[in-house]
């Protein structure tokens, strides 16, 4: 170790201090398993580079964000499952960036969810759940050290105890649709993340689904735009 | 000639003239007494006896034939056919007299002595087998020859109208008579007619020294033959092993359970007997026979290999399927096939573990084992105006089957973006317009009031915006499949996006965009 730094003896105390941390930085990232990747808008929504290896991430709703979530790691050519969702749609989830061929769906396990998500979990990185009913505590923590142990990463749709983070949508604005006339082109919605790193919350807007099905991200609504009255 | 060698054995040889007709007519059906000419490389290489009327013969040109005969049926050549229907005749012959050499398909070689001590007499013996195969595979055209040695015994059942006995020691003699094209070689059948030497015995009376000067060792075989002394004995084959596996039940089992713990030590056989002969199965047929006559069957694949705990699944969940549908009695009997095989080589595991995707297989098996087939599913976009049915779910393994393509134009589909929420079955929901009443659309498209509220499951809340009545029509041909209904969009006051349609029944929500 120390030939390898090769740190002088007369060195300033300062000096050491410095190339010892830089040391441990890399040696600790080298250790640390690589994020998995999320869309850009989604990342900057986090505040991270990606969804961290190891951690439970808790939304409100099955739907178009969970979608966006699997894009993310399924481009980079990661498994996915998608436990308990019956009404999860494929073929907006091929538009929204999903490989189908890398997509297993277990939509409806009844009561044998969890022992079917902690089968899949050994080897499927990326896991979307909704639970069929309440998560104890002790299966949450036993799944959870699973998923450290493996590297993987879970999206529970409901409730979670000790998620890294909490993703809850608010205001949301449909555009294209009029009284009889138009369709469905965009929404803008508002997205609230409440996460270890950034307890208090962060919120944001993302343009979910654009006209071509995929999320980017969104301007926050301009006052005339909303809905009066 | 110098040195005979031990007397050669007695050899039956069964032919059977213009095979490749035969195999054709047996493979599809078809009539084999029609004038037909089989044609390799613009020759004919056989035909049937009524093309052979007409003047068609074995080497002619494929203009000649057809010019000769032009009501012909020309065919290719097709190697596979004539070998597949030939194993049914050599199985035949196999269960009377074993050790059968196929020297290729439509001629095959037997010992003579066993079959001919049994009965007495080699004509005898001959007949037998010839009328075996008439009985088991209805081909009629054979022909037998015995003889010393397969090369006149070959040659004796191309002389023969049914059969042809050439007494222990009458080869030479039998021989001499025979052209010298009957060899085979087009040198020496060239060549000796032109140096005054007709027959194989005019061959054969040349010294084993002039032919060895001349023709080398080939030709040295060659003299060998033609002098009724054949060095060659009969090699049989081995005849193929039996890997499919029937496993009965006596009495008959009532219990899927049971079913499926009975059979286990026999499926553990099936995948043992497959391993022996080096193959590993990946699809199987499983049928079931009940009580009652009834018969069940179905094919099942995997990605990876059949190993028994799989395919003991596989009873279970086909049972569990079949039972009270297709099968109402006890099951008395449980038959596996492999309908695939690979060589074992290609599934063992590798030094360094397994690669990630047979590793994500084996997980996906395991919860099919815990949920059922059903319960592991693929997904494929297929084609179709509804989007629950333009999703083609698929079970872990089987082979994906989309039957509408998704790239038809399939009018009255739903503009992007699509609904991230596809509602397996559709909810039945109430959009009520202005004074409280039901929205209807008339036969030309026409609303009978704007929807103003929307109940899916609680209670009424305001639609904000909605565009439609977007018409769909299938099949209006079809009574039975015919689909008709006009879709809607509709935005609710919480921001809540529907994808619903109104047919004759009423409003249903098919989607929601969430």
């Amino acid at each position: 170790m120390k030939a390898a730094l090769a740190i002088p003896e007369d060195a300033p105390v300062a000096d050491v201090v410095a190339r010892l941390r830089a040391h441990v930085d890399t040696t600790q990232a080298r250790l640390r398993p690589q994020p998995f990747g999320l869309l850009p808008a989604l990342a900057q929504l986090l505040g991270e580079p990606g969804l961290k290896p190891g951690a439970v991430y808790s939304l409100d709703g099955e739907g178009a964000l969970l979608q966006a979530l699997l894009a993310g790691p399924s481009q980079q050519g990661h498994w996915c499952g998608v436990v308990g969702l019956p009404s999860f749609a494929v073929e907006a989830a091929a538009l929204a960036g999903i490989r189908l061929d890398r997509l297993v769906l277990v939509p409806s396990p009844g009561d044998q969810w969890l022992a079917a998500t902690a089968a899949l979990a050994e080897v499927v990185p990326v896991l979307a759940v909704h639970p069929s009913g309440r998560v104890r505590e002790a299966d949450a923590a036993r799944l959870g050290s699973r998923l450290r142990d493996r590297g993987g990463v879970l999206l529970v749709v409901g409730a979670w105890p000790r998620a890294e983070a909490r993703l809850t949508l608010g205001e949301r604005q449909w555009h294209g649709l009029g009284s009889g006339d138009g369709h469905l082109v965009s929404r803008d919605i508002q997205v609230q993340v409440a996460s270890r790193r950034y307890p208090s919350g962060r919120r944001g807007w993302l343009r979910l689904p654009d006209p071509d099905g995929r999320t980017v991200a969104g301007e926050q609504l301009r006052p005339g735009l909303q809905v009066v009255g | 000639m110098a040195g005979v060698s031990a007397a050669a054995e007695r050899c039956l040889a069964l032919w059977f003239p213009a095979w490749p007709v035969t195999a054709w007519a047996l493979a599809t059906g078809a009539d084999a007494e029609r004038p037909v000419a089989v044609v390799a490389a613009n020759r004919v290489t056989a035909c049937s006896a009524a093309a052979v009327a007409e003047g068609v013969g074995v080497g002619q040109r494929r203009r000649e034939a057809q010019s000769r005969c032009p009501q012909l049926v020309v065919l290719a050549v097709d190697e596979a056919v004539d070998a597949r229907e030939f194993d049914p005749v050599v199985a035949a012959i196999e269960r009377l007299s074993p050790g059968v050499q196929v020297i290729r398909p439509g001629l095959c070689v037997v010992r003579a002595r066993g079959l001919a001590r049994y009965l007495g007499d080699e004509a005898l013996a001959a007949e037998t087998i010839l009328e075996a195969v008439v009985t088991e595979t209805g081909v009629d055209s054979g022909r037998a020859g015995v003889a010393d040695g397969v090369f006149a015994a070959v040659q004796a059942s191309r002389e023969a109208t049914g059969v042809m006995v050439v007494p222990a020691g009458g080869a030479p003699g039998f021989l001499a008579s025979l052209p010298i094209a009957r060899l085979g070689d087009p040198v020496i059948a060239d060549l000796l007619p032109r140096l005054g030497v007709h027959t194989l015995g005019g061959f054969a009376a040349l010294t084993s020294a002039q032919v060895r000067d001349r023709f080398g060792a080939a030709g040295v075989r060659l003299h060998l033959l033609a002098s009724g002394s054949d060095p060659r004995a009969v090699q049989p084959r081995e005849p193929p092993p039996e890997l499919a596996v029937r496993i009965d039940f006596e009495p008959p089992l009532t219990l899927v359970d049971q079913v499926a713990f009975a059979s286990r030590a026999s499926v553990a056989g099936f995948v043992d007997g497959l391993a022996a002969a080096g193959l590993a199965c990946t699809e199987v047929r499983v049928e079931f026979s009940g009580e009652n006559d009834e018969f069940f069957a179905r094919t099942w694949l995997t990605p990876g290999v059949f190993d028994s705990a799989a395919i003991t699944d596989r009873i279970r969940w086909q049972l569990q399927a079949a039972a009270g549908v297709q099968l109402h009695s006890p099951v008395t009997s449980v038959r596996l096939e492999p309908v695939a095989v690979d060589a074992a080589v290609h599934h063992v595991p590798g030094l360094f573990g397994l690669g990630p995707d047979e590793r994500v297989h084996h997980a996906m098996s395991r919860v099919q084992a815990m949920l059922g087939h059903e319960g592991v599913l693929t997904g494929q976009v297929g084609g179709g105006r509804w989007l629950a049915e333009r999703q083609v779910l698929v079970p872990w393994g089987d082979r994906p089957s989309v039957i509408q393509t998704a790239d038809r134009p399939w009018p009255g589909q739903v503009p992007h973006p699509l609904p991230a929420t596809v509602f397996p079955e559709p909810l039945p929901v109430r959009v009520q317009g202005v004074g409280g009443g039901e929205v209807a659309v008339d036969e030309r498209g026409r609303l009978s009031t704007e929807p103003q509220a929307l109940t899916v499951g609680g209670r009424p809340v305001s639609v904000t915006a909605w565009a439609g009545p977007w018409p769909v029509s299938e099949r209006a041909w079809d009574g039975q499949r015919q689909r008709q209904a006009n879709r809607f969009q509709m935005v609710d006051e919480s921001g809540a996006a529907w994808l619903l349609w109104r047919d004759a029944r009423g409003w249903w929500a098919e989607a929601r965009y969430d």
